[in-house]
């Protein structure tokens, strides 16, 4: 084959790739403003997001504070920067760390359910059984996933800041030897409203993007268990690829020239 | 005097990736009658019922259910015809994370806002119809077997009284005895609901038995159709090899599916 042809190829197909899920996007986004609701559905979704997936994001998060702490004391101490520490592991948590890390775990764990049911639905004929039944798929199936990943992530995060910071808080003063009430002080001294909404933010657009891949990769899966298999794949790695990009502008985007 | 037919296809075109499946095809339906469609597989007998159902759209050609023309809706109109139908899904695609009467309540509780109270005593009622016990209901898809999925799925195809009835292959995967039960129990509903029933399948013994009228289709186009009486004398060589089950004939075996 040409190679000239197979690279305008690759990029065709890469480009009405892009245009299906734009147009799946703006769907989805239009049906989670139209009714009918299914008002059951997405607080079940918002169980099994939220709640189920804060052992993940709890134990993550903790355990990051925990080595930020250690090397950061480890860096700082060549120039005897450690009342730096408290403020490093808080601002680096609450910006980036709280809501990526949590939009990485459950890009795994909600990504690839999502993906994996919606694909076996899919495979199975459930999905077309649900019109047949006169109930649209994007409503009953995606919607509350979507509606439930946007409302979610930002409140695991903000459960995962505080088990972050307080896992920065344990290594300091309980291998480090700080003193506990000069930590906290320190850790609220330089912390503005903005780290953190700033994280909430990104958050719900990570919740977005993880059950809005999810969906996409599930609700177009064919071809039995290797398709299911593939699509679900596809729905993490896609996602988590997003997170990161996203995460680059959104930062420069809120914290553009401060 | 001239009755609108229920269904009317004419010139109905359909094609995935420069493969035609269906190539201009005619059936007309009248209102309270039951037609099979028989042909191999692979001939687009499923393409056919979901462009019907306005899953897929066609390329070119008419489809008219009641002598609407229904290829172009969309939004409000488009469900409305698609309340219009009941499906029996090959597979049954029963969901599996819903107890069985919610499935055959479905339609009831979620599109037509029935008390789910009621809707149970509906579901209950129409299990009974299909020969299910109530105890049934309360059990999940996946712990009955394949012959009860499938009259599962036939309650919920009927529970809500749809003028329009699909069965997609509704004996395939079954024993002869069970194949006959869910044939007599397919004549029974379509006429106790008064519906129109159109209905693909390969299974000779189960088209005799379901058909007022027999259509086969043959490269995308319905090459004979008749009453059911009249399909043992044809005339027709393609007919004849199918319902003989010839190897050798004018049919010749696609290996490949598209």
């Amino acid at each position: 084959m040409n190679p000239l042809a197979l690279i305008g190829h690759t990029f065709a197909e890469f480009l009405s790739a892009v245009g299906r899920l734009a147009f799946f996007t703006l769907r989805v986004i239009k049906h989670c403003f139209r009714p009918p609701f299914y008002w059951k559905q997405t607080l079940r979704q918002c169980v099994d997001i939220g709640y189920y997936s804060l052992p993940v994001v709890g134990l993550t998060t903790l355990f990051t504070g925990m080595v930020l702490a250690l090397q950061s004391h480890t860096g700082f101490a060549r120039f005897d920067a450690e009342s730096a520490i408290p403020t490093v592991v808080i601002l680096s948590i609450t910006r980036e760390l709280g809501p990526v890390m949590a939009g990485l775990m459950v890009a795994g764990r909600i990504g690839a359910a999502i993906a994996a049911e919606l694909g076996t639905m899919r495979v199975t004929e459930q999905i077309d059984a649900l019109t047949t039944l006169s109930t649209n798929p994007y409503k009953y199936l995606i919607a509350p996933r979507v509606i439930a990943g946007t409302l979610m992530l930002p409140l695991l995060v903000l459960i995962g800041d505080i088990i972050g910071v307080f896992g920065g808080f344990l290594v300091c003063v309980y291998d480090l030897k700080f003193n506990a009430a000069n930590y906290i002080s320190q850790s609220w001294q330089y912390l503005e409203h903005r780290d953190v909404s700033s994280g909430l933010w990104k958050a719900a657009v990570f919740g977005f993007i993880i059950t809005l891949m999810g969906s996409y990769h599930g609700f177009h899966s064919k071809g039995g268990a290797q398709g299911v298999g593939k699509a679900t794949t596809n729905a993490v790695v896609s996602a988590s690829i997003i997170i990161l990009v996203i995460n680059y502008l959104l930062t420069g985007l809120f914290f553009a020239g401060k | 005097m001239t009755t609108v037919p229920k269904i009317e296809l004419s010139g109905v075109t359909k094609s995935f990736d420069n493969k035609h499946v269906l190539r201009g095809l005619d059936l007309s339906i009248a209102a309270h009658e039951s037609v099979v469609i028989i042909g191999g597989s692979g001939t687009g007998k499923s393409v056919m019922l979901k462009c019907i159902l306005g899953l897929l759209r066609p390329e070119s050609g008419s489809i008219k259910v009641d002598g609407e023309e229904v290829t172009k809706l969309r939004g409000r109109p488009r469900d409305a015809h698609q309340a219009k139908f009941g499906m029996l899904f090959q597979g049954s695609a029963l969901f599996d994370s819903l107890p069985v009467w919610k499935n055959v309540a479905f339609k009831l509780i979620q599109a037509q806002g029935v008390k789910p109270k009621i809707a149970k005593e509906r579901a209950i009622e129409t299990l009974a119809s299909v020969g299910l016990s109530p105890d049934i209901g309360d059990i999940y898809p996946s712990e009955l077997s394949g012959g009860m999925q499938k009259r599962v799925a036939l309650a919920r195809a009927i529970a809500s009284k749809p003028e329009i009835i699909f069965f997609d292959e509704p004996t395939t995967g079954l024993d002869p005895i069970m194949s006959d039960v869910i044939n007599e129990l397919v004549v029974k509903c379509v006429r106790e609901v008064g519906a129109t029933a159109l209905s693909i399948t390969h299974d000779m013994a189960s088209a005799r038995k379901i058909a007022d009228r027999i259509a086969m289709l043959y490269e995308g186009r319905i090459i004979w159709q008749g009453r059911t009486k009249d399909i043992d004398h044809s005339g027709n060589p393609y007919v004849e090899q199918f319902i003989n089950g010839r190897a050798d004939g004018p049919i010749k075996m696609q290996v490949r599916r598209w």
